[in-house]
């Protein structure tokens, strides 16, 4: 019997962390559920306890069930008619057994019918998911849309529509229409009060849902007439049963082809006011968004791990010149390489989701009672470094599981271009992840601020003054050269014009996140040894790769971009 | 299975064994004596006894009855109640006793009924055979010493009325429906639907579920105590529990008797040469339908 929780020991080592324990401590709030519900934990370790076997459960379910049905439900996909979209056989097994196990709700609170998990097991859970079926992993972690109820729906709502999630309600998170991907500022759908029945109507059109045809529906609408900007929108909450939504068509998509892809058109369809007026895209979306991507980093995660154990396993099986394939230097670089990029991945996975839980548990407590000023400012700094880091790991992780996936069927050779292998559909399933929730490019634009304020400069010095074990002094000794380089970048880069950073600002994120994702990684390896040899190795890469973006930004002229804007007036001849 | 508010609570056993895996074997699964290696297999919840508990909890979404498993074995065989517990089962007891030890199918069978007389179910499911023994025995052999019907084979349970159940059964040549007033007993077969998984919050609930000589041992800081926590207690019950006849237990209830075990190894000489034509694969075809190994 699989396990996929049971077979990477790099999972559970994250319980281990010592910010577990303050994570679990803020999460129960002095543990006040105790006595009052039969599951709820008496302390730390308890709590910790319980994570290690529900995730013993989601590893059994991915192992057994969901990866087994991967290959159908790729085949399969969902179908839609009449308006409605049934799922596949096997997504719809998928979701009976995880509905049967009670994981839906995995962080809602155990009033809501929830588990009251932190986010670390709660990602976990998805990167698992994902490692089984990344396609699946969408309508899995869809039960994001029950968070943002839960932070900002008033208490009738949540009353409504929480419980159901822990019984197998699934969600949509309404946003993208044909006019309106990257820049939701130009959402149209519109939302019209009537007083008469005092209820809000939406009508119109949403493009490229995932999951559209969904129990629970989250919907981002223009509730402001006249508007034309962000301003001008507002947050709904749309219930199947009342009606009013229709499947247009279902995408047929490169690769995730499990997860059902909607055109929905809206014809006075009832819905209800989620929290305030106009706050819709400003403030309730945004939170969405980062819990969205954060969500996507596990499901990069996931996909990598999947990859790289394929393209292990291939690589010991195939024989070729009397011997293993993995025994040849180019392949065993490969691998190395994959299984580095995917244990640093997952160690800036971990960081930004500790840090996400934090600032979430100090902004439940803060709806109960006034923080105090030493919990106000804890609040903010851990904010602030899930708003730093969130885009670094949601680019980094989504780049590297397509390299990965890249790179798997490379290992494979001409066998992993043909669809007896897994392999082809995790490249395929791999493809949307740097562009969903926010391209790598719009990362960068979220990201590059914190070069410019030298935000990640401070954080990466921090990380330097921790104190490591004397084998590591020399890969210290590099990252802290490195450190020095980039700043020296970011110099180069100042004072010259937004074009100018905005043209470099890829490169100069990039080598944040590579000397980030190297701390993390030595982090790792002083408590365990699985961790060394990928520290050693990303480092060294790593060194090599901010080499290069310096060179390029160092020898830059400002004149250089004209031949790059040159693209812009490009006219291609017409033939007749 | 059609809705149905039943006027009293039933009451479920399910009979379950521990047993070595011996579906995933490994290169010392054996020792070599020739006998198993028990300690090189994991001990798993019997499989089949998995469809019964599954049958136990379907019947418990439609009911509201109560589930119990009743399981024989060593100590470590609490792992099997708990493994119930986890997946929706609402209590359950560990028969051991030193007295127990050794028994045969018609010993187990006898301990086994005791311990039902004592619980005093409406039904009893099992699984139809274990994968140690393949006797397929002890489920029926239960059900003749309490003197109630039986249904073995079973793969649905289609209907439950105040009176009777209908059940499917899975035979060799089709299917067959049958219904039995309660009491009754029924082995399940391994068509029946999996066993749901693990539920989240009955593995957090009941993961500190014991028995008293567990509780012995030193246990982890969030162990809450058995005592005014009812439902954490795993029932342990001995000949003195379940009352009968002394020599009825164990080794001396048992007459099996082991001559001889013998180690075959399976050779290639009865091998047959075919060829690619139409001809002879359909002469082979005939001849795995004939002597049933296949179809």
């Amino acid at each position: 019997m699989a396990n996929f929780y049971k077979d990477n020991t790099d999972l559970k080592f994250q319980f281990s962390h010592p910010l577990m324990g303050k994570i679990v401590e803020l999460k129960e709030q002095g543990f006040k559920d105790f006595g009052k519900f039969d599951y709820a934990p008496q302390n730390i370790e308890d709590a910790i306890d319980s994570y290690d076997k529900v995730m013993e459960i989601m590893g059994d379910i991915c192992g057994n069930v969901i990866a087994p049905n991967a290959e159908q439900v790729d085949h399969d996909g969902p179908v839609c008619k009449d308006g409605r979209i049934t799922y596949a056989a096997g997504t719809q097994q998928n979701h009976e057994v995880l509905t049967q196990a009670g994981v839906y709700g995995l962080n809602l609170p155990r009033e809501y019918g929830g588990l009251n998990f932190s986010m670390v097991p709660y990602v976990m859970a998805a990167e698992l998911v994902s490692r089984a079926d990344a396609g699946f992993a969408n309508i899995w972690g869809l039960q994001d849309c029950a968070e943002t109820i839960y932070e900002f729906a008033s208490k009738e709502i949540k009353d409504e529509f929480l419980p159901r999630i822990n019984k197998g309600d699934t969600c949509s998170m309404d946003l993208t229409e044909p006019d309106a991907g990257s820049d939701l500022q130009s959402v149209m759908l519109k939302a019209t009060w009537d007083e008469e029945k005092q209820t809000w109507y939406l009508n119109g059109v949403k493009r490229f849902i995932t999951n559209g045809d969904a129990q629970i529906k989250l919907v981002l609408a223009r509730s402001e007439e006249g508007t034309t900007d962000g301003r001008g929108l507002s947050y709904f909450v749309y219930d199947k049963a009342w009606g009013g939504v229709t499947v247009r068509r279902i995408e047929n998509k490169l690769g995730i082809k499990g997860s059902p892809t909607a055109e929905l058109v809206f014809k006075n369809a009832p819905a209800k006011l989620v929290g305030e007026r106009k706050l819709g895209l400003i403030k309730y979306v945004m939170s969405l968004m980062n819990g969205a991507r954060l969500g996507v980093g596990a499901q990069s995660v996931g996909l990598s791990e999947a990859a790289y154990r394929e393209a292990l396993k291939y690589a010991n099986e195939r024989v070729q010149y009397k011997k293993a394939i993995i025994n040849f230097p180019a392949v065993t670089e490969l691998l190395a390489v994959m299984k580095a990029k995917l244990q640093a991945s997952r160690a800036i996975l971990y960081e930004t989701t500790r840090f996400v839980d934090i600032y979430k548990a100090y902004n439940a407590i803060s709806e109960e009672r006034k923080l105090t000023p030493e919990e106000r400012q804890e609040f903010k700094k851990y904010s602030k470094y899930a708003d730093m880091f969130t885009p670094v790991l949601k680019m980094m992780s989504s780049e590297y599981a397509n390299q990965n996936a890249y790179d798997a069927i490379q290992v494979h050779g001409g066998s992993g271009f043909m669809k007896e292998y897994p392999v082809e559909r995790m490249y395929r399933d791999a493809r949307i992840l740097t562009i969903y929730e926010g391209t790598s490019q719009l990362q960068t634009v979220a990201a590059i601020r914190y070069v410019t304020n030298g935000s990640y400069l401070a954080k990466i010095r921090e990380y330097e003054q921790m104190e490591f074990k004397p084998e590591f002094a020399a890969l210290k000794a590099k990252l802290v050269a490195m450190t020095d380089q980039f700043e020296q970048a970011c110099a180069l880069v100042a004072g010259k014009g937004d074009e100018y950073v905005d043209f470099h600002a890829r490169r100069l994120v990039e080598m944040a996140a590579h000397i980030i994702m190297s701390y993390l990684l030595i982090i790792d390896s002083q408590t365990c040894t699985s961790f060394v040899n990928s520290a050693k190795i990303y480092t060294n890469k790593s060194e090599a790769w901010n080499n290069e973006r310096f060179s390029y930004i160092q020898q830059f002229n400002p004149e250089d971009l004209e031949p790059f804007n040159a693209v812009k007036s490009e006219e291609l001849p017409e033939v007749e | 299975m059609k809705e149905f508010i039943m006027n009293k609570k039933l009451k479920i056993v399910v009979l379950a064994k521990q047993v070595p895996d011996t579906r995933h074997v490994g290169k010392d699964a054996m020792t070599p004596e020739g006998t198993v290696n028990r300690a090189a297999l994991p001990a798993i919840f019997n499989p089949e006894d998995m469809n019964a508990l599954e049958q136990a909890l379907r019947i418990k979404d439609k009911t509201q009855a109560e589930v119990i498993l009743l399981t024989m074995g060593p100590g470590r065989a609490a792992d099997i109640i708990r493994e119930g517990l986890f997946r929706g089962a609402d209590g359950g007891v560990l028969l051991t006793d030193r007295k127990f030890a050794g028994a045969d199918t018609l010993a187990t069978s006898y301990a086994l009924s005791q311990a039902v007389k004592k619980i005093n179910p409406d039904i009893i499911l099992a699984g139809r055979q274990a994968i140690d023994g393949d006797t397929a025995q002890v489920g029926p052999q239960v059900a003749e010493k309490l003197n109630i019907p039986q249904v073995t084979y079973a793969e649905e349970i289609l209907d439950i009325q105040e009176d009777k159940l209908t059940i499917k059964r899975r035979l060799e040549r089709g299917i067959e429906v049958v219904s039995s007033p309660m009491p009754l007993l029924i082995t399940v077969h391994a068509t029946a639907a999996p066993c749901r998984p693990r539920h989240a919050k009955q593995v957090m609930k009941y993961k500190s579920a014991r028995t008293a000589s567990e509780n012995a041992i030193p246990e982890a800081s969030y162990f809450l105590p058995l005592e005014g926590n009812e439902h954490l207690k795993i029932a342990e019950w001995g000949v003195q529990e379940i009352g009968g006849d002394e020599n009825g237990f164990g080794m001396a209830g048992s007459p099996t008797k082991v001559k001889k075990v013998e180690n075959i190894v399976f050779q290639a000489k009865e091998a047959k040469k075919l060829t690619a034509s139409d001809s002879d694969i359909d002469s082979l075809i005939v001849e795995l339908i004939s002597n049933h190994t296949i179809g």
